[in-house]
């Protein structure tokens, strides 16, 4: 393989999940997203792997959770209304703690809404999507190199913590064009999920490590006989009642991404140090707003630029300390107002927060998010 | 009484069950264990997945590798399991509505793929387990709590459907007939393809109390006069067979199955 390929975002991703060691891929056909499958039914059988293409999105979430469950590094990847579909399922993965990848290539909504254009409205689905309480971890990538490194993050991150990771993406992040550097499969960090230490007869399926949280996992076949469910569990993986062991697995669910927040929660910023006006921009709109901001400094707007690369959890805390004294921070997206609404939660009014909404199915161009820095500064 | 090795098959910590007291799931449980250790099956080389539902509480009574997934879908994550893994043994149990109605479609694909599965089928005609709803095989006129004037959509025939859409082997009997049950569910795992066993059921808690059969027992009497072996049945008229069950073994046919069939697009892929 040469060391630079020149990819769409979709073949980049596709690629990061085989370089994480994904060997098994489970999903059904929808535009933007459908080029992931196109990649990984025809490299998956060279590896070894599996490739299914079910009958819906249900069953390809499905899928790749029982192949999981059997010890597989899985994906897949739909768009709105796919994702939509594959809610509840999401929900068995979260609370039998099964680690999976989910990907979800942005387009306009709702329903069918638009299926070739681009938009960010599926923000707080990914948070809170399906039902009942849970922890969630979710990368937006904004460039074809990303959506290939943030792959490998997203499987190391499923595996470590034993559930769903999910990678927004959007139309124009998934279909355009850039140079990708190839990392070096023998250099790149690569988690595995941690398997039983103890012999069968010993092993408590649901008994978490203390330090990290997280219970290691045995596979089906590989000699321990264990029960998955969906129902609340007590240690064991038995449907429980008892109110303490439910308290016990809900914390513990809900607290181990939390203890290691700071491995996991990501960002990029440029030009934070005295920002007046501080703009928050992710995915595809990340790279309208920093070449916003940047025109902005050169005409002497003391503008910052800061990028969630993971959208859940929010790095909050790092946004507003680095943006102490903004005075307004922007938060361009495109829809009507979804993490905005985080913005303005984690600054808690100390800087006046300010949504920019672009419905239209097309990109922000920098001098639209330059027009509104230029009216506040 | 089960025998010591069907014993060792449960995972009694699990109980007491959730089932009512002469619910017929449990008479399946036994049979499908008989058929594993008569298999000479290995525990933690044998899965039994399931859905939601009285039945699919199974799962967990077994000591196997087992899931307990979502209401309909299990077939979908059993897929994904023998895919990834085709060395293991996989069984399905599942309810007439978790098969039927919400999950009808990973069915017919599940036959369609002829993957290797046994998928076992236990129809009671009702939705037990959320309170005696109608299900896609409640027979026209019955009530449920659903259908409190009697249900006016004609049910599905599984097996009928199991084999338009593809599968290898593909029998029913009823849990008057154990034995039949065990020998099937047995055939049906030795079967390199997707197997279908409906094992006709009864709840008499939701379906038998509001439809004149409210013991276990009538039930039992029930399946006993209706059921007509299908050698019979070749011979009988419609008209004699209407309001019969008809039970035995209606497919049994050798179809590539999907698992090899991937590897030889393994093969292919690694060629090129
Ligand atoms: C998505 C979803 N819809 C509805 C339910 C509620 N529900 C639980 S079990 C069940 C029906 C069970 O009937 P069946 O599959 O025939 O099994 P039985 O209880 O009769 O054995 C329903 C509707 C659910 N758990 N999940
Ligand atoms: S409600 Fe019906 S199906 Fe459920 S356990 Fe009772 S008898 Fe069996």
């Amino acid at each position: 393989m040469p060391d630079v390929a020149f990819w769409q975002g979709n073949t980049a991703l596709a690629h990061g999940a085989l370089l994480a060691g994904c060997n098994f891929y489970g999903g059904y056909p929808i535009t933007p997203s459908t080029e992931i499958a196109e990649v990984m039914a025809e490299e998956l059988p060279k590896r070894g792997g599996k490739f299914i293409q079910m009958e819906d999105e249900i069953g390809g979430i499905a899928s790749i959770i029982g192949a999981s469950i059997a010890g597989a590094k899985a994906l897949t990847a739909t768009s709105g209304p796919g994702f939509s579909l594959k809610q509840e399922n999401l929900g068995l993965a979260y609370i039998a703690e099964v680690p999976i990848v989910v990907v979800d290539v942005m387009r306009g909504g709702p329903s069918t809404g638009l299926p070739t254009k681009t938009a960010q409205q599926d923000v707080m689905q990914a948070r809170w999507g399906t039902h009942g309480d849970h922890a969630t971890i979710c990368y937006a990538p904004s460039s074809v190199q990303e959506c290939y490194d943030l792959a490998v993050k997203a499987f190391n991150m499923a595996e470590r913590f034993r559930q769903p990771v999910l990678i927004l993406s959007d139309e124009v992040v998934g279909h355009m064009r850039e140079k990708v550097t190839m990392r070096d499969p023998g250099r790149v960090e690569i988690v595995n999920r941690v398997r039983p230490s103890l012999p069968p007869e010993k092993f408590t399926p649901y008994e978490a490590n203390p330090r990290t949280g997280v219970p290691e996992m045995a596979s089906f076949g590989d000699g321990y006989s264990w029960h998955v469910t969906g129902l609340t569990t007590n240690d064991w993986g038995f449907p429980t009642n008892n109110a303490p062991e439910i308290e016990k697995k809900m914390l513990r669910l809900l607290s181990k991404v939390d203890r290691a927040r700071s491995d996991v929660v990501e960002y990029e910023a440029e030009s934070m140090d005295g920002a007046d006006i501080v703009v928050v921009a992710y995915g595809s709109v990340g790279r309208s707003a920093l070449r916003a901001v940047r025109d902005a400094r050169k005409r002497g707007i003391p503008a910052g630029f800061f990028r969630p690369v993971t959208l859940w959890p929010f790095p909050g805390e790092e946004l507003t300390k680095m943006a102490l004294g903004a005075k307004t921070v922007l938060v361009p997206e495109l829809n009507c107002g979804q993490m905005v609404l985080e913005v303005e939660r984690v600054f808690r009014g100390r800087s006046e927060v300010r949504g920019i909404s672009l419905l239209n199915g097309e990109l922000f161009k920098p001098s639209e998010i330059g027009r509104v820095i230029e009216e506040v500064a | 009484m089960p025998s010591a090795e069907v014993f060792s098959w449960l995972r009694t910590r699990f109980m007491p069950h959730i089932w009512c007291p002469g619910c017929g799931h449990g008479i399946i449980m036994h049979a499908l264990i008989r058929a594993l250790v008569g298999l000479k099956k290995d525990k933690t080389q044998t899965v039994v997945a399931s859905g939601i539902g009285c039945s699919s509480r199974m799962a967990g009574y077994i000591d196997a590798c087992t899931l307990h997934s979502t209401h309909g879908r299990s077939l979908a994550f059993a897929t994904g399991i023998k895919l990834h893994k085709p060395s293991l043994t996989v069984v399905d149990v599942m309810g007439d509505g978790d098969c039927s109605a919400i999950g009808g479609n990973h069915f017919i694909h599940a036959c369609r793929r002829n993957i290797d599965i046994t998928a076992i089928i236990m129809n009671n005609n009702i939705y037990g387990m959320t309170g005696g709803q109608a299900s896609p095989t409640t027979p026209a006129g019955a009530w449920a709590s659903t259908t409190p004037y009697g249900a006016i959509d004609p049910p599905f025939d599984i097996c009928r459907l199991a084999e338009g859409a593809g599968a290898s082997y593909v029998a029913r009997t009823t849990i008057a007939n154990p034995k039949q049950a065990e020998t099937f569910i047995m055939n049906g795992i030795k079967k390199k393809g997707f197997a279908v066993i409906e094992v006709v059921t009864h709840c008499h808690t939701q379906f038998g109390r509001k439809n004149d059969r409210r013991l276990p027992l009538d039930n039992y009497n029930y399946f006993k006069a209706v059921s007509v072996p299908l050698t019979k049945a070749k011979t009988m008229t419609p008209e004699e067979l209407a309001g019969k069950l008809v039970c035995g073994e209606f497919v049994n046919k050798d179809v590539p199955e999907y698992t090899e069939q991937y590897d030889k697009v393994i093969e292919k892929a690694q060629r090129r």
